[in-house]
């Protein structure tokens, strides 16, 4: 007859409900955290939709007091801005992080990787002040151009990043394959290497895009938005964020209900913009940088 | 390529000298003092910004009070106890948070949270904890907790991202080692994972406050905009990205945009300094892989 | 120096496994076709076999870590002394408890000391009493043989900043704080140089006079130095379990041969 030493304990009641308790508590925290995000898409579309309408995309505010007008100007200044940003910050984005990922395995690298990063993390309206200083007070005036240039910068971080990453993961073989064949370097990194990329670089813009698209702060003293309809890069120009923030602290209630509509147009944009880099990066060979 | 590279250096060197450049009256004039005066006085030319970096060192920590539990949290709970099915689509939801701008934010603080802080959460506050003088004065909704808990929603999802990242880093071995000493599955968790991924949580909540400290038009948009310092929470108040929003176009004196200016500068070395220091903390745990920073 | 662990004196640990058609899953793949094996009590049982045959799998069935990775299933019957391990209701955690488990790479935890690492099982269990965390530690570090060499920094070092051979020996200690009855080890010194190889050996050694050990290796030499029974897996079957000296110089099964021989493996 064997006596077994072989007992199991009881686990502990504390124990259990230690487990019990954390598992709840997590859940719970879940549903917190996720109560805003739906707060806020639903009062966006609640108190958003009504004031949509064809007019309200296509003209610009209406003097205070009167009723209707609308975000139009906002929507094609932003594009007017953005599309400064984009011609500034791709280039500029994309070369670095050409240069990183070719030449930057050292300590000038490593340095400007660091700046990089110092960047992103530099609050938006401090690039603000910075480009007021260097471009409006010198042009003596506030522009769509210099709204350009703060967003462009704010884009190059991110840009390099995604970038860099996107080079670094394109294998080996085949850049050597490339060299084999008698390739000179720059000439494989452009063609070879680049397109091979190409889908990450793309998404890496856009999450970029969709990043500055929202921003106000760096526009309050560069391009410092515009009552009406202007499409010179060399005069203050209307901004979808800034009409927002300037209905929403107007005291005018119909400016109120504009400001809600105008959110749904730039959320809608911005949403759609990051949901198509994520599929984008779904189905692409290389993951995106999302 | 290269040139393109050396544009960030120039880049970056361009902010810091217009910055410094364009504070010098201010730091000539005012000299430390300006950190520690609370006189901000357009008009009688007394400059002081104590208010500011009172106004942004707590509403950032009142945020990061919030946003830390909750943000490890999520990411306990769609990295450990999330059924499958349901991971992908909530941690999307967590991270369309990061994406909504901060103009927006700003709308649904004041039409929507102000009300509610004003009419349900200031009451039942001031009722159960008016002893301790944070939750006393009148009730505007708008205000230093206001600017708080928006705060908290809008940091929340980068320190949730980074936690989950600096979990998935930890490697299988560890939590094996603590499954096999006989561990339930949260004490798994916290000895095997949360444990071991400390340094790179506490570098996403450093990175969190990061980004607060620099947030602007949110802020400004309900914390009420009053150079002041006082205890309660419910009062209103000033940050230093505020200030800036506020009154760098209707600085009429050269001496008073260069005090505005001297704020940014300040802003600009605090955020740098908590950037700097949370990359290395996050470097260390993920081993040196870059993480992701997109995520506003 | 007192190894024993806590039982009624005079009697010995007597922990038999008995293993009824045990099947082991990844997902839809069956890594264990059904294995029956009887483990005497006391003593060191070595699973043998090539990459692959399903040794790490068995052992991490008894207990009850391979239903840890996601997906992973088991079923049959292990029986442990009294108990089915896999009995309806029988609580996983306190199986993993009583059946202590020392894996290939060391992984002692990093943020804690050697002492807390020693220690981990225990406060687990809520033991906070610190004269008897200090006696249990200082006990499993000597049978670990590892008492003497940091003894004077084990509150100060950290438990990872030991060398390969010393972080096995935090790992062994660990295991035995919790006074399991048997103790489950999956190639313990496959990635140690040989002296700690031969340290880690004399401790299994000296480990068998009270605890059932269970020890997978690939190396041969190794299952003949310290076991005194053998099983030989091969493609998630046993094919042979019988007396170490009986496997390797007469086994009954050509394939069993074949890979002592070193015909493959």
């Amino acid at each position: 007859m064997s006596s077994s030493g072989f007992t199991l304990g009881r686990l502990s009641l504390s124990r259990r409900l230690q487990d019990r308790l954390a598992t709840m508590a997590a859940a719970a925290a879940a549903v917190i955290v996720l109560t805003p995000l739906l707060a806020i898409f639903g009062y966006l579309v609640v108190k958003g939709v009504g004031s949509l309408s064809w007019s309200f995309l296509t003209h610009p505010p209406a003097p205070v007091g009167e009723a209707g007008g609308g975000v139009g100007n906002g929507i094609v200044g932003s594009g007017i801005i953005l599309g400064i940003a984009c011609l500034i910050g791709i280039p500029l984005g994309v070369g670095a992080g050409i240069f990183l990922a070719e030449y930057g395995r050292n300590r000038l690298g490593y340095f400007i990787r660091f700046t990089a990063d110092v960047l992103n993390g530099v609050p938006s309206i401090v690039i603000g002040i910075a480009v007021y200083g260097v471009v409006v007070m010198r042009q003596k005036h506030f522009s769509a151009f210099a709204g350009g240039v703060a967003l462009g910068i704010m884009m190059i971080p991110t840009v390099t990043r995604a970038t860099e990453e996107m080079l670094l993961m394109v294998p080996q073989s085949i850049r050597e394959a490339a060299l084999a064949l008698g390739i000179p370097q720059w000439r494989s990194t452009l063609s070879v290497t680049l397109r091979v990329a190409t889908s990450g670089v793309i998404t890496g813009v856009m999450l970029a895009f969709a990043r500055v698209a929202g921003e106000t702060a760096p526009l309050l003293f560069t391009a410092f938005g515009n009552q009406f309809w202007n499409t010179k890069p060399n005069q203050p120009m209307a901004a979808l964020p800034l009409q927002i923030y300037t209905y929403a602290i107007s005291p005018f209630d119909e400016w109120h209900r504009q400001a809600w509509a105008a959110s749904l147009v730039l959320i809608a944009f911005i949403v759609g913009t990051v949901a198509m880099v994520r599929w984008i990066a779904g189905r692409g060979m290389l993951k995106g940088a999302a | 390529m290269l040139l393109c590279a050396l544009s960030v250096l120039g880049i970056v060197a361009l902010v810091v000298t217009e910055l410094v450049t364009r504070s010098k009256l201010s730091l000539h004039e005012f000299g430390w003092k300006f950190f520690f005066s609370s006189q901000w006085d357009p008009v009688g030319g007394e400059f002081g910004a104590l208010p500011f970096i009172y106004g942004t060192l707590v509403s950032s920590a009142l945020a990061l009070l919030l946003a830390v539990p909750l943000a490890i949290g999520v990411a306990v709970f769609i990295n450990e106890m999330c059924p499958a099915g349901l991971r992908r689509t909530i941690s999307f939801l967590v991270e369309l948070l990061a994406a909504i701008p901060s103009v927006i934010y700003g709308l649904w603080a004041i039409f929507v949270l102000a009300p509610i802080l004003r009419n349900h959460v200031q009451p039942f506050l001031a009722s159960t904890m008016g002893w301790t003088g944070l939750f006393t004065g009148p009730k505007y909704g708008i205000g230093m907790l206001a600017a708080g808990v928006i705060l908290a929603i809008m940091v929340l999802p980068i320190i949730a991202s980074i936690t989950r990242e600096v979990m998935l880093a930890v490697p299988h071995p560890q939590r094996e080692a603590v499954l096999a000493l006989g561990a339930t599955r949260w004490e798994m968790i916290r000895i095997g994972v949360l444990r071991n991924a400390r340094a790179g949580i506490v570098g996403g909540v450093i990175l969190g406050l990061g980004r607060a400290l620099g947030e602007t038009m949110a802020v400004t948009m309900v914390i009420g905009n009053t150079p002041q310092i006082v205890k309660s929470l419910f009062a209103p108040a000033h940050s230093m990205a505020s200030v800036i929003a506020n009154e760098f176009s209707e600085a009429s004196t050269d001496l008073y945009l260069s005090a505005v200016i001297e704020i940014g500068l300040a802003l600009f070395i605090i955020t740098l300094i908590v950037n700097v220091i949370a990359r290395a903390l996050v470097w260390m745990t993920t081993g040196g892989m870059p993480v992701r920073a997109d995520v506003q | 120096m007192d190894c024993r662990p806590r039982h009624a004196e005079g009697s010995r640990v007597k922990t038999e496994i008995h293993v009824r058609d045990l099947k082991a899953y990844f997902g839809t793949l069956e890594a264990l076709h059904g294995i029956n094996m009887d483990i005497d009590h006391g003593g060191v049982t070595a699973i043998i076999g090539p990459s692959g045959c399903g040794k790490s799998t068995f052992v991490r069935c008894l207990n009850r870590m391979h239903e840890t990775i996601p997906g992973a299933t088991v079923k049959g019957n292990v029986r442990v002394g009294d108990i089915d391990i896999y009995g309806n209701g029988t609580p996983a955690v306190e199986v993993r408890r009583r059946i202590g488990m020392v894996f290939q790479k060391p992984n002692p935890f990093p943020t804690m000391s050697i002492y807390d690492n020693v220690a981990a099982g225990l406060k687990l269990n809520g033991v906070r009493n610190r004269k008897r965390l200090d006696e249990v530690v200082e006990r499993s570090l000597k049978m670990a043989a590892l008492w003497d060499e940091v003894k004077d920094v084990m509150k100060k070092k950290s438990g990872a900043s030991l060398s390969g051979g010393q972080q096995q020996r935090v790992c062994i200690a660990r295991a035995l704080a919790v006074e399991p009855e048997v103790i489950l080890m999956d190639e313990p010194a496959s990635a140690l140089d040989p002296i700690s190889t031969s340290k880690i050996e004399e401790l299994i050694y000296q480990l068998k006079e009270n605890y059932t050990v269970v020890i997978v290796t690939h190396n041969m030499q190794q299952a003949a130095r310290v076991s005194s029974y053998t099983g030989f897996f091969l493609l998630g079957d046993l094919v042979e379990f019988d007396k170490t000296e009986k496997i390797f110089t007469n086994p009954s099964d050509k394939r069993t041969e074949d890979y002592i021989t070193g015909r493959f493996g």
